[in-house]
């Protein structure tokens, strides 16, 4: 019988070692291990060996079934880990086949440089404050010291709706309504849509958007605003960039300046960007005049501020190189996408 | 403005040495912007002054001759020329072997870099130089009147020069010309002297100024001439002079040098004078021949309604009250302000010249210009509001240059009429003041020192700083701050951030409900688009609003860039669609764009008070893509925006420009928010795009009201859902949203969800009927449905459906 035990087990593990696939395996353990399998049967045939040595016997069985088992076990193992081998060199793929996506749209270039110019000014506390389009003379004009009559009018050349209402020619007005309105202190950018007389060509548009900015409290200085502003157009422009500001004149700033930044194609040595001069005048800006803040019903003895005004397309055109403002409103898919 | 930077550096002469982009820089940084400089010398090199000591015909050509020139080198230098004018003895300039000049002697736009002149051969006899022609040298006979028409530059009486003297310097070229930004605020600053002012104080350089010196024989100025000024409030103050024994001829070099580098042509003396003093002082002078002044009389009045009158460009105008004229006993003899007139204007053979400067109020000569069309050097400088002060010292200057030019004999005595002078005011000296708005600081002293150097002068003992009438922009303690900052260098103020309360900042609701569009949009494939807020009323046609539809009734721009620009958009579309045709044409494949912008309603028109401006998210695609994905982008959206109840859509939205079996208002809450469809195939031809197009346009203002980003957590569902399928067999005429609406009413609140798995019409369907199939979702959230409950429920529904005429298929 031992004999007997011995070869069956040789043969199971040979063709164990042997079996090709699971179904193999499976008919092993069958015809093995099974109900009807020889093991079974040899242990069956357990009373035709003397009762003595059936403790014995039935050990040798047992052990024999084990050890058939595990290598059944490890086989297993063994067979499926050969066929996820298979199955993985089957499924390679071209990688450089076209991927497959989703094609989501663009912002445009206005609304991705207003998104950099709000969150720098946010960042720094700043409140983002809307207007109205269509202004009244009053808010557009005469509350920002420019008077009936004042030739700064005929310079912007102004669509009128009726007397007394127009197309803003400057997002200026906000500063107006926000100081009459809002609480003390002010920190507020407002930019906007604003209109002029000007035919469309590669640097004009009759539509075009600006930024307004006003800050007013009681210790707001010319240094403030060298230093906001200077903080600005590096975090717009770059770390490196430069400021310069220079004496001008709007009538609702007194001192006013104009600034210019080191040019960020160049970096200041001169190139098509900058036409050559290293520098580009990038916005208007000033201590809000006093006249203003009184009409406006802040006391200019108490309170003062500073406001500037920045072009969005001037912005957008230069940090992306856009050479033509036809392009900004002709919405053709193939510039858009560029953003 | 521009100014000769060689008369500049006359006035401060500490700067003589000063490079153009040198002194451009400086000034810019103390407020007078320098736009760009031309150098009149740019490509003039090696050019000296010759004198012909003899001349020969050529051997082989006629019209060239053989000139042997002394450039002061010794030896006499041998030039070939066709020049017609040349003779024995003529002083010329010479460019010498390997030098340049600026063009052609044709005035054709010379070449960028001027042209190289090297010695050669003219028909076989050598030539080592040549001799130039006004436009040579890179300018024209109507800055050198005294330049030949065809031949080469002759100086005449030039005693100073001699041979080999630089040419360049004697023909007053060795000058760059500065153009400035001047901001309107600096009246002052469009003269000479105003420039020259900051200049000095720009360079810390002393300012020499012209000594204006007495003038005027015995006789009396009230003898020649009377002043009469019936509107003073539009002519503050008017002076006149009186000259005679004028004796016309060419100005001399000097002036004509001056003048020319100014862009003014030189004409004869007495109108060089005029303009000279323009520019020097920017006060506009006026020459009338004395003779033609009926009466010995000047009135300064308005003219009357419809009065015509001719100015000396032999226009004819047509006038009205509003506009200021300088008139005799008879009749106007000039617009004041702007032009003279043709019947007092000097001739050659004028006897006596009466000079008129006075100050007008500009506003009034910007309208009577605008008015009249007319735009002259003097209208531009009285446009910007002149000191009255000016007006004295220009006339007596015009009258000390006719005396220093020679050209004839001053009268005596000034006719001034100045009802009200204006005087010089104070502005109290606040240095804590200023110091607290530049956040600088500077020391008092300091300050005074810098308000010196532009002739505002401090009194100590009443503490205030004295303003001169020129400068009329100095009003108020700011003003005066901006006058220390420019001197101290804007550049010297420090960089701070502004100390204080601090604010928290961030956007408003609505803009984060726009940013959630756009997002959304974007996500979806939509590109931004940005159209202009105006357009045709044409537009309305083009989009098959009715004659009587009240988006018709656009806010009128009164002055518009023409009609397509005229009104103000009442509704979001004519933008998008031309931007897609735009596409379209341009053969761009599957484009979706979206624009985030205002239209303009008004109760009345004209309006009144601020329109209803209402920000609109328009969406538009054609290619890829059918009316149910613009649907799905504007539920997207909806949802993105917390607006997550159930979206309604009535099919009879009424809108002209979409299919009329393909438009839908969108409800939510009861309320129409927008609508979409496709658009109506008539309106895509008058929008020349050959294909389907989808739209949608969301009324922002309503999204605000309801739009909210708040979140709440309801539970993941514990316990299993129990679904049922039901196949219908439905009137083609009910709609899905029917349907719908039955399950909703009758599922109660095991209710979870349905939704549409199979659409057909067709074979095997009667006619007049289509195939609709949901899948309805139950689930309780505290136990296990049972089948009886559901089945509750469902008979509810299958019975509500049922009274819709609805089969369920078997």
């Amino acid at each position: 019988m031992n004999e007997k035990l011995q070869k069956i087990k040789e043969d199971a593990l040979e063709k164990i070692r042997t079996a090709q696939d699971m179904n193999a395996l499976n008919d092993i353990r069958v015809s093995v291990l099974g109900k009807k399998g020889v093991l079974t049967e040899i242990m069956k045939s357990m009373k035709t060996i003397p009762p003595k040595d059936r403790p014995a016997f039935g050990k040798l069985v047992n052990s024999t079934r084990e050890e058939i088992e595990a290598n059944m076990e490890q086989m297993k193992k063994d067979l499926a880990q050969r066929a996820r081998k298979l199955q993985l060199r089957s499924e390679v793929i071209d990688v450089t086949l076209p991927a497959k996506r989703n094609s989501l749209g663009h912002l445009h270039p206005n609304s991705i440089a207003l998104e950099e110019v709000e969150r720098i000014f946010v960042g720094m506390g700043y409140e983002v404050i809307d207007g109205p389009e269509i202004e009244k003379d009053y808010y557009n004009f005469e509350a920002l010291n420019i008077p009936a009559n004042h030739p700064a009018k005929d310079e912007q050349d102004t669509f009128y709706i009726t007397k007394d209402l127009l197309l803003r020619t400057q997002t200026s007005g906000v500063q107006v309504h926000t100081m009459e309105k809002e609480k003390l202190p002010i920190r507020m950018i407002a930019p906007g849509r604003v209109f002029r007389a000007d035919e469309l060509d590669a640097t004009h548009s009759p539509v075009f958007h600006q930024i307004e900015g006003l800050v007013i409290d009681k210790n707001v200085t010319f240094a403030d605003l060298k230093g906001t502003l200077a903080e600005f157009a590096r975090q717009l422009f770059g770390e490196g960039t430069r400021v310069k500001f220079r004496p001008h004149h709007f009538p609702f700033t007194e001192p006013s300046a104009e600034m210019d930044v080191t040019c960020f194609k160049c970096g200041g040595k001169g190139c098509r960007v900058c036409k050559g001069e290293g520098w580009i005048e990038i916005l208007g800006c000033g201590m809000v005049h006093p006249h203003v803040l009184e009409m406006s019903g802040i006391d200019p003895n108490e309170y003062q501020g500073f406001a500037f005004g920045v072009g969005l397309e001037r912005i957008a055109m230069l940090k992306y190189e856009i050479d033509d403002m036809h392009n900004m409103y002709e919405n053709d898919i193939r510039f858009l996408k560029q953003f | 403005m521009r100014t000769s930077l060689k008369w500049i550096k006359d006035l401060v002469p500490g700067i003589r040495d000063m490079g153009p982009q040198e002194y451009m820089d400086a000034m810019t940084l103390s407020g007078s912007k320098g736009e760009f400089f031309t150098e009149m010398d740019k490509n003039l090199d090696k050019i000296v002054i010759g004198v012909i000591d003899k001349i020969e015909k050529h051997p082989d050509a006629d019209h060239l001759v053989i000139c042997q020139v002394n450039v002061g080198a010794g030896e006499d230098m041998q030039i070939v020329t066709g020049a017609p004018n040349v003779f024995k003895g003529a002083m010329v300039p010479v460019v010498l072997d390997g030098g340049r000049v600026a063009g052609g002697h044709d005035g054709s736009t010379p070449p960028e870099n001027g042209i190289k002149i090297k010695k050669g051969k003219l028909r076989g006899v050598v030539s080592n130089g040549m001799m130039c022609s006004i436009e040579e040298l890179g300018s024209s006979r109507d800055m050198y009147p005294d330049a030949p028409e065809n031949g080469i530059y002759i100086f005449r009486g030039r005693d100073d020069l001699k041979p080999g003297d630089d040419a360049v310097k004697a023909l007053g070229l060795d000058d760059a010309i500065v153009e400035y930004e001047i901001t309107s605020n600096r009246v002052d600053c469009f003269s000479i002297i105003g420039i020259a002012r900051e200049a000095a104080a720009t360079f810390g350089s002393p300012l020499q100024l012209p000594v204006v010196d007495k003038t005027g024989n015995d006789e009396d100025v009230n003898d020649f001439i009377k002043v009469e000024v019936k509107d003073p409030d539009l002519c503050p103050r008017y002076t006149a002079r009186v000259c005679r024994n004028i004796k016309i001829g060419p100005s001399p070099e000097w002036m004509q040098r001056r003048l020319a580098a100014q862009g003014i042509r030189p004409i004869n003396n007495i109108v060089d004078i005029t303009n000279y003093v323009m520019e020097e002082f920017g006060q506009p002078m006026h020459a009338y021949d004395l003779s033609t002044i009926d009466g010995g009389k000047i009135i300064v009045r308005r003219a009357q309604d419809g009065e015509k009158y001719t100015t000396l460009d032999g226009q004819e105008h047509i006038l009205d009250s509003s506009v200021l004229m300088i008139c005799d006993d008879k009749e106007p003899i000039g617009i004041a302000g702007i032009m003279g007139g043709e019947n007092s204007m000097i001739t050659n053979d004028v006897e006596a010249v009466l000079f008129e400067a006075a100050c007008f109020n500009g506003t009034n000569i910007r309208l009577s210009g605008k008015k009249l069309g007319m735009h002259t050097d003097a209208q531009a400088k009285f446009e910007k509001g002149l000191d009255p002060n000016l007006a004295s010292q220009a006339i007596d200057r015009a009258c000390q240059l006719v005396e220093l030019l020679g050209c004839g004999e001053v009268v005596g005595g000034m006719v001034d009429v100045y009802p009200a002078p204006k005087k010089p005011w104070d502005i109290p000296f606040q240095p804590d003041r200023i110091n607290h708005l530049l956040g600088t600081d500077i020391s008092p002293e300091q300050m005074i020192r810098y308000f010196e150097k532009i002739d505002l002068s401090y009194d100590k003992e009443r503490n205030v700083v004295k303003i001169p009438t020129f400068r009329q922009d100095l009003l108020g303690c700011a003003d005066l701050a901006e006058e220390a900052a420019r001197f101290y260098g804007y550049a010297n103020i420090p960089e701070t951030l502004p100390s204080g309360q601090t604010t928290s900042g961030g956007i408003s609701f609505e803009e984060r409900v726009n940013n959630a569009a756009k997002e959304t949009a974007r996500f979806c494939g939509f590109s931004e688009a940005m159209t202009f807020s105006f357009e045709s009323p044409k537009v309305f046609d083009r989009l098959n609003l009715d004659a009587d539809d009240p988006l018709r009734r656009a806010i009128t721009i009164a002055n518009p860039q023409g009609e397509d620009y005229s009104i103000m958009r009442t509704l979001p579309l004519n933008g998008i669609l031309q931007s897609l045709s735009r596409n379209y044409n341009r053969r761009n494949k599957d484009v979706r764009l979206f624009e985030m912008a205002r239209i303009y309603l008004a109760e009345e028109l004209p309006p009144t008070d601020y329109p209803d401006e209402r920000t609109q998210f328009t969406l538009g695609f054609y290619g890829k893509g059918d009316f149910y994905t613009m649907k799905g982008v504007c539920e997207e959206f909806l949802e993105r925006v917390g607006m997550k109840d159930i979206v309604t859509y009535d099919p009879q939205a009424g809108k002209n420009y979409l299919h009329p079996g393909r438009q839908a208002a969108i409800i939510y809450d009861g309320e129409t928010i927008g609508y979409l469809g496709e658009v109506h195939p008539d309106v895509c031809d008058a929008y020349d795009i050959r294909t389907r197009v989808y739209i949608a346009v969301i009324d922002m203002p309503k999204i605000y009201a309801k739009a909210s980003f708040d979140r709440l957590f309801t539970g993941i569902a514990k316990h299993p859902a129990v679904s049922r399928d039901i196949s219908m067999v439905v009137p083609r005429q009910i709609l899905a949203g029917q349907i719908e609406e039955v399950i909703r009413e009758n599922g109660g609140h095991i209710l979870e969800g349905y939704a549409l798995f199979d659409i057909y019409e067709g074979e095997q369907i009667k006619e007049g009927y289509k195939s609709l199939a949901y899948t309805i979702t139950f689930r309780a959230n505290d136990r296990t449905l049972e089948d009886k409950e559901v089945n509750v429920v469902m008979d509810r529904i299958l019975f509500g459906l049922e009274k819709l005429g609805i089969e369920l298929r078997k």
